[in-house]
């Protein structure tokens, strides 16, 4: 059975254990948490991830400097990024794709909605 | 004399030779003859019993086309009918899934409202919960002071200033829903957005721990993707109303316990001194 590693980077503990929920039922998913950008960083210097799912609004470094941050590191460039966000209006979700993201969810996030992007993604990637 | 005699005797035995050979001829004719009788007959035994089972056949034939086009119908009627099934297990998947989703946020909820006695962190996770969950931009948690009866915001997000004045239990709407202890919900399309009214909000829950009210949460406008309300977001709410009223008021027992308990400690220290 393949292996995935989930990052997910937000600051709200509800959604975390939320979008944690969502993702444990993808067979072989590991899910790793980080409270903001800085601490996304630190986990991804130490750890292989499949894809990154990050809010925008948090504390210390958003979202977006994290998008643009993985998209300008070499190692990193690649991994698959989703946006989870309040932030709903087209502006921001094409502010958020332009720099990178793979794809952009508004909350309140549906699960289906959450899986279905992420397992698109999976099959992309081994396809 | 006797030449003639002589003559006539040669003429009847030629001709009794000539009618041996056509007896004897007859005689074969009726042995053929014999012959082709059995023989016809034979044929004609062979064709009645050859006839006999080509007609059995085409019965068992035209029988086992009967069976097959029943089984066939069978079958098709079968496939109709797991179809219809798997049609409805498809469906009942799509409930359960969703119910199962409904299930993980309410559990994800309560789980993280009873996950702290202080009370400034239960504040963060209500607004956490009905921003995220319910999807709302301009709410408010209101707490009841029972000594005054007015309501004044202890948290909110994304209000304009004018937003922050008491209310008397009773008064406007929201007054109203504190008084009564019933939900209020405002009729119409939750998306207009003609104007935030921060007297007529959208959703009004009071904060009841049994019949006690406490306070209430008081949505006034909704995230710009959040287009309706959901089965699950009236579940959430009169989740809120119940286990969010509950973390409100044990963490705010917890703290002024924790503060009294840290005077009586400090009222202690003093006797032992003296």
């Amino acid at each position: 059975m393949p292996e995935y590693n989930f990052l997910v980077v937000e600051d709200s503990p509800t959604m975390r254990q939320l979008i944690t929920f969502a993702l444990k039922r993808i067979p072989g998913s590991k899910v790793i948490e980080a409270n903001d950008g800085i601490d996304a960083l630190k986990k991804l210097s130490t750890q292989k991830f499949d894809i990154i799912l990050t809010d925008i609004n948090m504390p210390i470094m958003d979202g977006l400097k994290l998008v643009s941050m993985v998209r300008n590191d070499p190692v990193h460039k690649a991994i698959p990024i989703i946006i989870i966000t309040t932030e709903g209006a087209d502006e921001d979700r094409k502010r958020g794709l332009a720099l990178g993201a793979n794809a952009y969810i508004a909350k309140p996030i549906q699960t289906a909605d959450l899986l279905s992007v992420v397992n698109q993604i999976i099959s992309g990637r081994s396809a | 004399m006797d030449k003639d005699a002589g003559s006539l005797n040669k003429k009847v035995e030629d001709f009794l030779q000539v009618f041996r050979k056509g007896e004897e001829f007859t005689q074969e004719l009726l042995r053929e003859n014999e012959k082709l009788r059995y023989r016809l007959a034979q044929h004609e035994e062979v064709s009645k019993f050859s006839g006999r089972e080509g007609d059995f056949k085409l019965h068992t034939m035209e029988e086992r086309l009967r069976f097959l086009e029943d089984e066939n119908k069978n079958l098709l009627d079968r496939y109709r009918q797991v179809e219809e099934e798997n049609k409805d297990f498809a469906s009942r998947y799509i409930e359960v899934e969703a119910e199962n989703n409904n299930l993980a946020n309410l559990y994800v909820a309560s789980y993280q409202l009873h996950s702290t006695l202080d009370f400034n962190e239960s504040l963060k996770i209500i607004l956490e919960i009905v921003m995220n969950l319910i999807g709302a931009e301009e709410f408010s948690i209101m707490m009841l002071d029972e000594s005054t009866n007015e309501l004044s915001i202890v948290a909110q997000e994304g209000m304009g200033p004018e937003a922050h004045e008491n209310i008397k239990i009773g008064e406007g709407v929201i007054g109203d829903v504190v008084k009564n202890g019933e939900a209020f919900y405002r009729e119409g399309d939750p998306t207009d957005l003609s104007g935030v009214d921060y007297s007529h909000p959208l959703v009004c829950i009071p904060l009841k721990i049994k019949e006690h009210v406490i306070g209430a949460i008081v949505i006034y406008k909704l995230l710009i993707q959040k287009t309706q309300f959901s089965n699950m977001d009236f579940e959430l709410f009169s989740m809120l109303a119940g286990h969010a009223a509950t973390a409100l008021f044990s963490s705010k027992l917890y703290s002024q316990s924790e503060r009294k308990l840290s005077t009586i400690q400090s009222f202690l220290d003093l006797l032992k001194e003296k």
